[in-house]
């Protein structure tokens, strides 16, 4: 059984999912190392994402799209910040334009994967999510740290 | 979370208006001031410590960002706040953490399915 949880740190605009899998720390490895695995859980059902480019190495790239039900395309990168497997991935990952070279002035957000394998082949991943400092994350954050914001929307709220 | 992974790019280009359209404190005040009941701008220029000029030029950004609406009421432009952008910049979060959930989930089914290393086909 899978328990996830999230835990988010707005002053460090960063989201960490907590995850542990019952399978050994190879295994789960082989979730993000193999494009063929990767593909099938990277994108939601209704946009398959398909590697074209899986390079797990130090300043590697990886390229990929997903498919939307209507057949549009949304094209993203990696860019492998650090490797050590089985135990942790760094990248970051951004949007592409339709030639998969990344889109200017559009926020990256920085990813550092960590497994560690505990008793009983249970496998912990956390993944933690964060956003550079100007990147819309931090405007979110402002936007909500303003009460009368939130007093306008909580009025919507009780209109709806 | 507008999900920055799954949202078409032309998506994308509209929350990079929405988002540096909020960067700017005035911005987000007036928006916050109309999404409470409409006002004209001149309304607005008189709250602001700067020129009529410098507000309807804030204005404008966030009628480009869509995060206001402007019509007219006789001789005033009057601007009201546009609930569901500011709505979207909200969910940008909560979208990120459920594409997130599905990621997990998709993984632990593929684990499932497949207990042993390299087993997938």
């Amino acid at each position: 059984m899978t328990v996830i949880d999230v835990s988010k740190d707005y002053e460090a605009r960063t989201l960490t999912f907590f995850a542990e899998f019952s399978a050994p720390i190879k295994r789960v490895w082989q979730l993000w190392e193999d494009p063929r695995q990767l593909e099938r859980w990277w994108g939601p059902p209704t946009w398959p994402a398909t590697f074209t480019e899986h390079e797990l190495f130090e300043g590697g790239t990886m390229k990929y799209y997903m498919t939307g039900p209507e057949g549009d395309q949304s094209r993203g990168w990696w860019r492998v910040i650090a490797v050590d497997p089985p135990n942790s991935l760094e990248f970051e990952n951004g949007f592409a334009d339709e030639t998969g070279a990344p889109v200017k002035d559009s926020p990256a957000m920085n990813m550092l994967v960590t497994l560690s394998e505990g008793t009983s082949g249970v496998t912990r991943m956390v993944v933690q999510s964060s956003y550079p400092t100007k990147a819309f994350m931090d405007k979110v954050m402002e936007m909500r740290m303003e009460e009368g914001m939130k007093g306008a929307l909580s009025q919507i709220d009780d209109l709806l | 979370m507008y999900n920055h992974m799954v949202v078409h790019k032309k998506n994308d280009q509209k929350a990079d208006k929405l988002f540096h359209a909020l960067s700017d404190t005035t911005r987000r005040s007036i928006v916050t001031r109309c999404l409470q009941g409409d006002h004209t701008v001149s309304e607005l220029a008189r709250s602001y410590p700067m020129s009529f000029a410098a507000v309807q030029k804030h204005v404008a950004v966030l009628e480009r960002a869509e995060l206001v609406t402007k019509h007219r009421r006789g001789r005033e432009q009057l601007v009201s706040g546009n609930v569901q952008s500011i709505r979207c910049a909200f969910d940008v979060l909560e979208q990120f953490e459920e594409l997130w959930r599905g990621r997990i989930e998709r993984m632990d089914q593929i684990l499932t399915q497949h207990p042993k290393q390299g087993a997938t086909k």
